[in-house]
């Protein structure tokens, strides 16, 4: 195993997920914002014929935003290829998609192009590479607003320079359940780094998953900004996670217990279950997980039920979760037979 | 604007926090001396020059009414929205648009990274030259001269000097 290999695996206690976002707009036209429908159009013809060489021997699957039902749009936001903004506009866009979604390219958001790769684990320069093949690939067709002074040009000033934004999703509820969490977004900030949380828009993290990214995307080239990211900030915070952890346990041992028992009971009997309820006590699942203090069950179940338990994602699985109002029936069903007591194979899939 | 406590028109202008409230004073000439404040001895209308060139809301106004040429959006949308036009708007709105990017991209004055293939020999080395040299000067002018520094330091970077004579004849 390599050691890039071995690194993945043994961050993915702390890291979720890695996420590359390059942000491009096509010279000669207008942002979207301020674009006619035409120039829209035109832009969203340009991008999704453009011939992509060798870059993606398969293709890259074109979703027309404005054909897509509110119940696939929603999925699209659960699962993060999209944003909200995306989801809502009901201008000529659409979203491709390339490598079993690891690649999402977002045509006519805020930008004409917002290119995002994201890989489980620590696979940065993964993410990065993916990312870049796309870029480079529609270069060669189409021009690219460029400024020599501040890069690629967006229509936010914050996205300028190398257009890069490099994220992680952390999971780290010992920093939150020790209050140090405040401490981190400080020191984060002084970083020019942003910390927010994954679930939910607000500054309340549900289930203890946050989302850190760089805020500064010029003055330097792409691969120090992925160096940095990739070397120095995310290991500084899966150290400081593990360091709590360990003192936690050593600490509170019995209050981590409870909760992570607790937690995996009422998942195994609830009858009824809201969305942010579930999310919250599978965190504390893989929290229990990642500290030795669960078997029998992997950080990646816990990973796709965190997914299966959003509510587009509920509907998709348990079609008449729609007409219950909140799918809280459904989705407490799904869970105890992931977890409770018809755990044989997986009945559900 | 008049006065706080009468009809003349008013000189003074300050604001102050009172138990941790803001509090905005607008005086005239004999209300402020009243107050105690000591007005610099110069005659009024040269006073009133200084506080169009220097004053914010004067020149905010200016930069608001201001156009980009290519998508025609206003400073004062861009203000609102925070959101370009266009790529031309870039250019359209400087020097405010340097201000506002140094300072969200926490001091850095130009790309480093990639540049397009395309345009990647053709990079157009006097343009860059010539905008830096610009906002050197003007920041030298404002007196803002850390940033004139760091701006000196990109251009070195870059292996030009400030006088255009130094660098070699890229320029037509
Ligand atoms: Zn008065
Ligand atoms: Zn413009």
């Amino acid at each position: 195993m390599s050691d890039a290999a071995v690194k993945t695996l043994s961050d993915s206690d702390v890291v979720v997920s890695v996420r590359i976002r390059v942000a491009r707009n096509l010279a000669g036209f207008p942002f979207t914002g301020r674009a006619s429908d035409a120039q829209r159009q035109e832009v969203l013809q340009m991008v999704t014929h453009a011939p992509l060489g060798g870059a993606f021997p398969n293709g890259l699957a074109w979703v027309n935003m404005n054909q897509a039902s509110a119940q696939e749009r929603q999925l699209l936001v659960e699962r993060h290829l999209v944003s909200k903004h995306f989801a809502e506009s009901t201008l000529p866009r659409a979203l491709g998609l390339g490598h079993s979604e690891e690649l999402g390219v977002m045509v006519n958001e805020e930008d004409h192009l917002r290119i995002q790769s994201i890989l489980p684990g620590s696979r940065l320069n993964d993410a990065f590479e993916l990312a870049r093949s796309f870029d480079q690939a529609l270069e060669e067709t189409v021009d690219f607003a460029f400024h020599p002074r501040w890069g690629y040009l967006t229509a936010c000033p914050t996205n300028v320079g190398c257009g890069i934004r490099l994220g992680a999703m952390l999971h780290l509820p010992a920093l939150r359940y020790s209050g140090e969490i405040e401490r981190v977004k400080r020191a984060a900030k002084d970083l020019h780094l942003a910390v927010r949380g994954y679930y939910g828009e607000g500054t309340d993290a549900i289930g203890n998953f946050y989302q850190v990214s760089n805020q500064v995307t010029l003055g330097a080239s792409e691969e120090e900004l992925l160096q940095h990211f990739r070397d120095e900030v995310i290991p500084k915070l899966v150290d400081y996670e593990r360091t709590a952890r360990q003192m936690l346990l050593e600490k509170n041992r019995p209050l981590i217990e409870d909760k992570v028992y607790r937690a995996r009971a009422t998942l195994k009997v609830a009858r009824l279950l809201g969305a942010e309820e579930a999310t919250k006590l599978l965190s504390t699942l893989r929290f229990g997980i990642s500290t030795g203090l669960l078997h029998n069950l992997t950080i990646e179940r816990v990973e796709q039920l965190l997914l299966q338990v959003q509510p587009a994602h509920l509907a998709q699985i348990h079609p008449f979760a729609a007409e219950e109002e909140n799918g809280r029936l459904s989705r407490a069903l799904l869970v105890r037979r992931a977890l409770g007591d018809y755990v044989e194979g997986s009945p559900e899939s | 604007m008049k006065c706080d406590l009468c009809d003349k028109p008013a000189l003074v202008h300050e604001v102050v926090i009172q138990n941790g409230k803001r509090v905005e004073m607008h005086l005239c000439t004999e209300h402020a001396a009243a107050k105690g404040y000591v007005l610099p001895t110069v005659p009024v209308m040269q006073m009133l020059q200084q506080f169009a060139s220097t004053g914010k809301a004067i020149k905010a106004q200016k930069s608001a009414a201001r156009r980009c040429e290519a998508c025609g959006l206003t400073f004062a949308e861009f203000r609102q929205t925070g959101r370009f036009g266009c790529a031309a708007c870039y250019d359209a709105f400087m020097p405010s648009v340097a201000a506002i990017i140094e300072r969200a991209q926490s001091g850095a004055v130009s790309h480093r990274g990639r540049t397009p293939k395309r345009i990647e020999g053709q990079a157009d080395r006097a343009a860059i030259r010539r905008q830096l040299v610009k906002e050197i000067e003007a920041a030298v002018a404002a007196e803002q001269y850390e940033r004139a520094a760091t701006l000196q330091g990109r251009l070195h970077q870059l292996g030009m000097k400030t006088n255009p004579a130094a660098d070699p004849p890229t320029e037509s």
